[in-house]
């Protein structure tokens, strides 16, 4: 099918071939453009471009590839980097050098790597669609290869293969590969989705004690620049207790992807003690990269978690900002002059946005086995202004909110989770797996550290007008105490050891805490002066 | 490949900035065109839509006194830049035609202005310091080479004197060929000669492009984009390391909602087009190192706060894209402090990597720690202060109000002088240690 191109508006181009389908990819000038359409109109059709159209020409010839946008699953993902489109972004550096050109196609079928299959079935079984019929090791991971299609195997063989070589074939002629393909855009399936029950422990001590997560739950970061939401991401994705992290950076800073490439190649997984890269895979399109393939690249992210979510992995999914996602949905939806709403963004962004972050959750898998997908977003609300249409929106379908506070992070107070704003809706639930888990006091100990910050804020109002030395002695203990909480627990250094904390030592570290305002409070009960108490500490 | 240039006689409306042409084939978008008006020069302009045979052109220039009976000649070429080092020592205006009475120079090649973003993976982290000369900035926001660091300024802040210190003083201290690139937009005739008096002084190191206030606010877009053309031109393919310092980033943003409201696209945000971020970081973004090549391009582009307010979506967004930014404070300034850098909300991302052992000093993340946090106390002090009065605080904390005050006056203010990073640094150490608080 051939037509050409007959109008050109940005990323959006118009074409006059006849029967595409909706979100089908074609591929555009003698460049080799990709887009996918999105709209068809008697005998046009309108494509959003993912590459810059600068230099494209009317009349340049146009190509339907009678495909939607798919991801390639098998191995060779770990470790990888990819652009929005599930390009290898070190095959695009190989191939066209150090900027990325208009039409570069490389995808992970490319790669002459070969990976050793071993065989559960044999030739002559009847397998259905689904069943297990061999895995392939990479690293840790154990890739599942699955039948695609319900017959008799005429041949499948043990050996090493690339990710495109045949490994076998089905009695029809049908071959089998490792690889597979999976439109971005629909959520892959399962056979039943389960309750979140277990922590997804970060090893952030202001999110695990106070709002911690569960696997398959969603949870948002939104704070403004200079919040440390991407610092509290990568320590996330760094330390969390998963099996595989997804990292997108979503129209972000292309020196921050560079950064977290160089810091992951160098550090350990704190819970395999396996290079961290082996459990990772980066997702990259940054700001200046164009603005459909960011759109693109989260379903592209997410797909690929769910790939290792279906094999009964837990697996976390981080977004370095679902704002710029939403940017994106709004300059494509103004390019096709559409009606927009609030703040001009489509009226479709809640719905879009909750249909991506539906794709979380636990899940048993079609082979029996459960996985898991979670998600962390952060989210970048414009003049650090909550009201505003993004948060609003994720804010109905997360699990948990950690709001990052300005004023936290000017003091230099890091990560700079405010302890009022936040909540976690899985926090009884979580509460009681740590009290079972981990120590008994946990639940007690989390309602006294939050009466302790709530005491001190009522209190600082009243320091702030008759300053310290007009107020009671008990007060300012309560002071002294949840400065020291502040300070020395909620407070973690992404730089140093400090960087991640197992919920024993939270537990340790908070019941110490604990334990010295008590013994203090005691100590002043029995008449002694504060400052005698604390035996020359300094007061605050 | 159309195998000559094509004119056409069929423009059908114009409208301010805008001309549409009927019955034109094969256009390309983005593609340059010359409009020959009836009487005078040719203008320029770039094709930025096209439907069917109909095809929408932006004039870069004044329209007035076109016609529709005006010829268009249609290049057959997206807008590029003529690259050379032959651009080092020159100025030039906004639409790259040399503003200093020297005839333009033989480019060694052209490149396309807009650029190719940087592949993620092909970046190297930024990293070796760029001193600028000013205390506030190397001794405690650091400059890395491959950053983008905003100075965020005030309607009547002294921003101008600012980038004319570290046009004049910026440096690399470990060798290398160092050069800056300046980028002025919208300047009025009052900053202009300010300007060029400087650029006069200086002994050539710099490349400068400079739009004026009553010129085409077209340019403004442009601009900037010739200066990363050539910074990026001069670091990847000659391996120099090169400052971009733009002023004023409110006018290009200023520019582009105008040419954008003209377009009749949606407005987003106080009028701005909702891709304001995407177009920013198109810009800011080209900062960066590669790996295995030996230059970079780093951005300091100078941003004023509309209103003094920091949540205004051009500081916001700018924000949201570099790596820290240097904030001036109006209260400073009123002291006759001299650069009134408030040092709190400011913060350079990339500081770690540009500082300590074989980079500035051992010392340098200790002491820009303490002096953070000492001074942020004197100043939270502060407050206290108006409220209970100074007699109602404790020695320890009158001390730290004497903290805060000295820091200011002695380690913020600079005047017109030059400090190198290790004059900052112990200028930091000087105070500390006179307050005893080195520990």
């Amino acid at each position: 099918m051939n037509g050409t191109v007959i109008g050109i508006a940005g990323p959006t181009v118009t074409v006059d071939l006849k029967g595409l389908r909706l979100y089908e990819i074609v591929l555009i000038g003698k460049a080799g453009l990709t887009g996918e359409v999105v709209r068809l109109e008697r005998d046009r059709a309108v494509v959003q471009v993912y590459e810059d159209t600068r230099g494209l020409a009317v009349g340049e010839s146009v190509r339907g590839t009678s495909r939607p946008l798919t991801a390639q699953l098998g191995p060779g993902l770990l470790c990888g980097m990819f652009d929005g489109l599930q390009r290898p972004l070190e095959k695009l550096l190989e191939r066209d050098g150090p900027f990325i050109g208009g039409g570069s196609s490389a995808s992970l079928l490319d790669s002459p790597r070969e990976w050793h299959f071993s065989p559960l079935k044999a030739a002559g079984d009847l397998v259905t669609a689904g069943e297990t019929i061999g895995q392939v090791e990479e690293g840790a991971f154990r890739h599942l290869v699955n039948a695609q299609q319900d017959g008799v195997l005429a041949d499948l063989a043990a050996g090493s293969y690339s990710v495109c070589q045949a490994v076998g074939s089905y009695s029809d002629g049908t071959p089998i590969t490792v690889c597979r393909e999976w439109p971005v855009r629909r959520p892959r399936p399962c056979r039943r989705r389960l309750a979140p029950s277990e922590p997804l422990v970060t090893g952030q001590r202001v999110v695990d004690f106070l709002y911690p997560l569960a696997r398959g739950g969603t949870a948002i970061i939104p704070g403004g620049f200079g919040t440390g939401k991407t610092i509290l991401e990568q320590s996330v994705a760094k330390f969390s207790d998963v099996d595989l992290v997804v990292y997108v950076g979503c129209g972000e800073r292309g020196n921050e992807m560079a950064e977290l490439l160089e810091e992951f190649a160098g550090l350990d997984d704190p819970w395999t003690a396996r290079r961290l890269m082996e459990r990772t895979i980066v997702v990259a399109n940054t700001s200046n990269m164009p603005v459909a393939a960011r759109e693109a690249s989260i379903y592209t992210a997410v797909t690929m978690a769910e790939y290792f979510r279906d094999m009964g992995y837990h697996v976390l999914l981080l977004a370095d900002s679902i704002s710029r996602w939403a940017e994106a949905l709004r300059e494509i939806s103004s390019s096709l002059e559409e009606m927009p709403g609030e703040e001009g963004y489509p009226t479709y962004l809640a719905s879009r946005m909750a249909g991506f972050m539906e794709r979380a959750g636990v899940v048993e898998t079609l082979n029996g086995s459960i996985g898991s997908l979670s998600m962390i977003l952060s989210v970048s609300p414009p003049g650090g202004d909550f009201t505003e249409p993004v948060t609003q929106a994720c804010l109905r379908t997360a699990g948990a909110f950690l709001m990052l506070d300005t004023s936290l992070a000017h003091r230099r107070h890091f990560p700079a989770v405010n302890w009022f704003q936040s909540y976690s809706l899985f926090e009884r639930g979580m509460e009681q797996h740590f009290s079972r888990t981990v120590a008994a006091g946990w639940a007690s100990a989390r309602q006294r550290c939050r009466t302790m910050l709530q005491r001190e804020e009522a209190l600082r109002e009243v320091a702030e007008i008759v300053g310290l030395e007009g107020m009671q002695e008990q007060d300012r203990l309560i002071l002294h105490s949840a400065e020291r909480i502040r300070l020395e627990f909620l407070c973690q250094n992404a730089y140093s050891e400090d960087a991640f904390c197992a919920p024993e030592r939270i537990m340790a570290m908070i019941d110490a805490l604990l334990d010295d305002h008590e013994r203090l409070e005691g100590r002043l009960a029995a008449g002694e002066t504060l400052e005698a108490a604390l035996g020359g500490r300094e007061l605050t | 490949m159309r195998l000559s240039e094509h004119a056409y006689c069929t423009v059908s409306t114009i409208r301010g900035p805008l001309i549409f042409l009927d019955r034109v084939r094969e256009v390309r978008f983005g593609e340059v065109v010359r409009i020959i008006p009836p009487e005078g020069e040719p203008l320029e302009g770039e094709v930025i839509k096209i439907d069917g045979d109909t095809v929408l052109v932006q004039v870069l220039g004044e329209t007035g006194g076109l016609d529709t009976g005006s010829a268009v000649i249609f290049s057959d070429a997206v807008k590029r830049a003529p690259l050379s080092t032959g651009v080092i020592g020159r100025v030039f205006s906004g639409s790259f035609a040399p503003l200093d009475n020297e005839p333009p120079y033989i480019p060694e090649r052209w490149g396309p202005i807009s650029g190719a973003p940087i592949n993620p993976v092909a970046r190297a982290r930024p990293q070796d310091f760029i001193e600028t000369g000013f205390s506030t900035i190397d001794a405690l926001n650091t400059l890395v080479r491959g950053q983008k660091l905003p100075i965020f300024s005030c309607a009547g802040l002294p921003a101008k004197e600012m980038a004319a210190g570290i046009l004049k003083n910026a440096r690399l201290t470990g060798g290398g060929r160092f050069v800056v690139v300046f980028v002025a937009l919208g300047l009025t005739h009052h900053e202009y000669s300010y300007y060029m008096d400087i650029l006069e002084g200086m002994q050539g190191g710099f490349a400068a492009f400079i739009n004026r206030a009553g010129e085409p606010v077209i340019e403004r877009l442009l601009a900037p984009r010739f200066g990363l053309a050539v910074a990026e031109y001069l670091a990847f393919c000659h391996g120099m390391d090169v400052l971009v310092l733009i002023t004023d980033m409110t006018n290009y943003c200023d520019a582009l909602r105008e040419v954008s409201t003209a377009r009749e696209e949606l407005p987003g945000r106080r009028g701005y087009p909702g891709y304001l971020y995407s177009d920013l970081s198109s810009l800011y973004e080209r900062a960066g190192r590669i790996r295995g090549l030996a230059g970079s391009v780093t951005m300091l582009p100078v941003v004023t706060m509309p209103e003094d307010d920091i949540t205004h979506p051009i500081p916001d967004l700018t924000g949201y894209i570099t790596e820290g930014q240097i904030v001036l404070s109006r209260e400073l300034h009123q002291q006759g402090i001299f650069p009134p850098v408030d040092v709190l909300p400011s913060l350079s991302r990339l500081m770690q990597q540009g500082i300590g052992t074989g980079r500035t000093r051992s010392d340098h993340r200790q002491l820009a720690n303490l002096l953070y946090r000492h001074y942020a106390r004197g100043r939270d002090l502060r407050r206290l202060e108006a409220i209970v009065g100074r007699d109602g605080l404790g020695e320890r904390d009158r001390q730290m109000l004497d903290f805060a005050d000295v820091f200011e006056r002695e380690l913020v203010h600079q005047g017109e002088a030059r400090r190198t990073v290790a004059e900052s640094l112990d200028t930091g150490l000087a105070l500390l240690q006179r307050f005893a608080l080195e520990g």
